[in-house]
């Protein structure tokens, strides 16, 4: 359905709402303001945030940037606290006690996500509940002072995987969640990102709360104190990710791949690199390795999804 | 009516769970409380409830989603035993402190290491301070009783705070025994309707549920969560006077048997307290004055109306199925000895550990305690307040 975004954000009020505590330069907020402007007016939403960055800054006693319904219980187990909440809908609503229409929506970091919360995510999807669970990935445990996590990049320096003489950053690759959660078979599974006017993330959020059932998205949000960018610098970082192809834009939609943007010229991987502290070590004289390595990684990753594409949409 | 039945304690909680109708039940199996919703997703499966049964994935999910579904504006219930409780323990406290009605059905078990999958009481003992009501169960009636009375307790203005059923596992929970139902339409309207004030389904008042609570703020609420466990104790008895009403058995905080005139006591929960009525009758036909005080309320602790009930004793013997491994003694003996010192009341008073992962309670281990409680009636002298018995000498020494 042909749609003007502008319009969109000028006319749909902000269901998130602004003097949360969130840094600034942090990709989290506007991605979860769009996200939440995907819902319609006149749907009710009810939200659960699993522990980390977003939970602790949007909602501190007796303050809420939410003006949904929002629930958090605690770090591991925001999918299945929302899994409750769909199923006392579901019940209510053939029991005929309410008779509104919700969506329920969850938010977590890529530490709640990916590490402690995978198992209650996993079980969540399987179940089936008509629920959207979104990844803000990070890439790393950013509320605790930006600790590795599986998300965290193959050489990322962080508190715990530090760049230090003997060991360079972050010894393993980085977990891909995004298929994990296609091997679920969901309905509806995207990785995305706030780049060119917060369309593909619109869009993908529209899909992915208004497809029967339970849908995933993996949404890119940079950190600036864990990546190490300049607060003003957010878009910039986000088109680098998609344009060196480190975050490529596609969604699985009933098993079927289609990747959503394919950068005319795909960008060295340098160019999402050397604006980040965290790599910085990557630049030093004698480890090209490194970046040779990493270069690697994305070009067979996106190999991998060009090939996905191709096997998936044939006759 | 009442409808006279045959069922082991886990049917029993398996036919509340059905008359009672909750909106939302999430559990995962776990021996012996496996059978509870087994039996539950066949009335889902047949029609026989209105329920949304949630098969998750592990017990930590399913305390989770009964919390999003109770605070969605629905009721919610479980169960589980155990392990189970251990890996919910993160959200029972979370439950507790969201003040939602929750209802769950403990059945015991000891809880690992080493595994041991027969019944102790050391899963309830590890969630004594977490802020939930806790009955405990002496036979399949009771079960049935408690968890028919529960959501009258927990969903009360006054109290709002979660409630746990406790029965012996095994013990009870796979024993058949004669049983009294009260008929659905019956307890349908005893149990009433769930009306929450604010709850996150509701579209015309969204509602923000589980903050960051920070230090201007959390010690008010804390104190907001014990003043509830206060007004429970009145709560508790309120509905068990309605209950009497429809049912004619009577339920207080706990029961006194043959404790007026009573020399000698033993303090205990569960099914053990079965055990000990049989050892108290016949002790009572060789003229001993034996008596039991069976705890129901476990939390809250009764301790001003236990410490009167106990006064007049000349020994105690307080029985804990858990040991508390802290070199001083178990739980429950420590609830008593408070209770009777801030009281002012002083009576010798001995603690057993006993029956741990499912070791046997006989008779005669019961007969043994008095014994020894009539020699401490005797001497006045107390040597050793923390003991065992049905334990192998050798372990002892």
């Amino acid at each position: 359905m042909p749609y003007n975004l502008k319009e969109v954000v000028a006319n749909k009020p902000s269901r998130f709402t602004s003097g949360h505590r969130m840094c600034a330069g942090c990709g989290a907020p506007p991605a979860a303001r769009m996200i939440m402007r995907a819902l319609k007016p006149e749907d009710h939403a009810v939200i659960a945030g699993a522990t980390g960055c977003m939970e602790v800054s949007t909602f501190i006693y007796p303050y809420t940037s939410w003006t949904d319904s929002f629930i958090h219980t605690a770090f591991e187990c925001a999918a299945a606290t929302l899994s409750g909440a769909e199923a006392a809908y579901q019940s209510l609503k053939k029991q005929g006690k309410i008779d509104n229409t919700t969506k329920f929506i969850a938010f977590g970091g890529d530490g709640g996500t990916y590490d402690i919360g995978i198992q209650s995510l996993s079980g969540a999807m399987e179940r089936g509940h008509d629920m959207v669970y979104v990844c803000y990935d990070n890439g790393a445990y950013m509320n605790t002072g930006i600790q590795r996590s599986s998300a965290t990049p193959k050489f990322a320096d962080t508190t715990t995987s530090p760049a230090g003489k003997v060991i360079p950053g972050k010894m393993q690759s980085r977990k891909d969640l995004t298929k994990i959660m296609i091997g679920h078979h969901l309905p509806y599974v995207a990785q995305t990102i706030g780049y060119m006017n917060f369309k593909d993330l619109y869009e993908k959020s529209e899909k992915a709360i208004y497809t029967q059932g339970p849908a995933f998205l993996n949404v890119l949000t940079p950190c600036p104190r864990g990546w190490g960018y300049p607060t003003d610098t957010l878009m910039q970082i986000n088109k680098l990710a998609v344009e060196t192809c480190y975050w490529p834009l596609y969604e699985v939609i009933d098993g079927k791949y289609k990747i959503n943007y394919k950068p005319a010229k795909k960008l060295p991987i340098e160019e999402f690199l050397k604006p980040q502290k965290r790599f910085r070590h990557m630049f030093l004289p004698g480890n090209e390795w490194m970046i040779e390595e990493f270069q690697k990684e994305v070009d067979s990753r996106w190999q991998e999804l060009l090939n996905l594409e191709e096997i998936t949409n044939k006759e | 009516m009442s409808i006279r039945e045959r069922l082991s304690g886990n049917e029993a909680a398996a036919i509340a769970m059905k008359q009672i109708n909750p909106d939302v039940v999430a559990a995962f199996p776990i021996t012996p409380s496996t059978e509870i919703p087994q039996y539950f997703s066949t009335f889902v499966a047949n029609g026989s409830v209105d329920t949304e049964f949630v098969a998750v994935e592990s017990e930590h999910s399913a305390m989770s989603a009964c919390i999003g579904a109770e605070a969605a504006g629905s009721r919610a219930m479980t169960a589980t035993s155990a392990n189970g409780l251990s890996l919910m323990w993160e959200m029972i406290y979370i439950a507790s402190s969201l003040r939602l009605p929750i209802v769950l059905s403990l059945v015991n078990r000891a809880v690992s290491g080493p595994l041991n999958i027969h019944n102790d009481h050391s899963d309830a003992m590890g969630v004594r301070d977490s802020g939930w009501i806790m009955l405990f169960s002496e036979n399949n009636q009771e079960v049935y009783d408690n968890l028919i009375m529960a959501h009258k307790i927990a969903e009360n203005k006054d109290v709002k705070l979660p409630l746990m059923v406790c029965q012996d596992g095994f013990i009870t929970s796979h024993s058949i025994e004669n049983i009294e139902l009260e008929e659905d339409e019956k307890v349908k309207k005893f149990v009433g309707k769930y009306k929450p004030e604010h709850y996150l389904l509701n579209q015309q008042e969204p509602i923000s549920v589980g903050p960051l609570d920070l230090q201007a703020y959390l010690f008010e609420h804390k104190v907001q969560q014990a003043n509830a466990m206060k007004n429970a104790k009145k709560v508790i008895l309120e509905v068990a006077k309605n209950f009497e009403l429809m049912t004619g058995r009577k339920y207080g905080l706990f029961e006194e048997y043959k404790l007026d005139d009573a020399e000698v006591a033993i303090v205990c929960m569960n099914s053990t307290a079965g055990t000990t009525k049989y050892v108290v009758d016949a002790l009572r036909e060789k003229g001993i004055k034996a008596g039991l005080l069976k705890i129901r309320v476990y939390r809250p602790f009764p301790s001003e109306e236990v410490a009167k009930a106990l006064s007049h004793l000349k020994a105690i013997a307080v029985l804990d199925k858990s040991d508390s491994l802290n070199g001083a003694g178990g739980a429950l003996f420590e609830d008593v000895t408070s209770a009777m010192y801030v009281e002012k009341k002083y009576v010798p008073t001995v603690n057993y550990v006993y029956g741990i992962g499912g070791r046997d309670t006989k008779a005669d281990d019961i007969k043994n305690v008095y014994e020894d409680l009539l020699e401490i009636a005797k001497s006045g002298k107390v040597v050793n307040t923390y003991r065992y018995f049905g334990v192998r000498k050798e372990a002892q020494d």
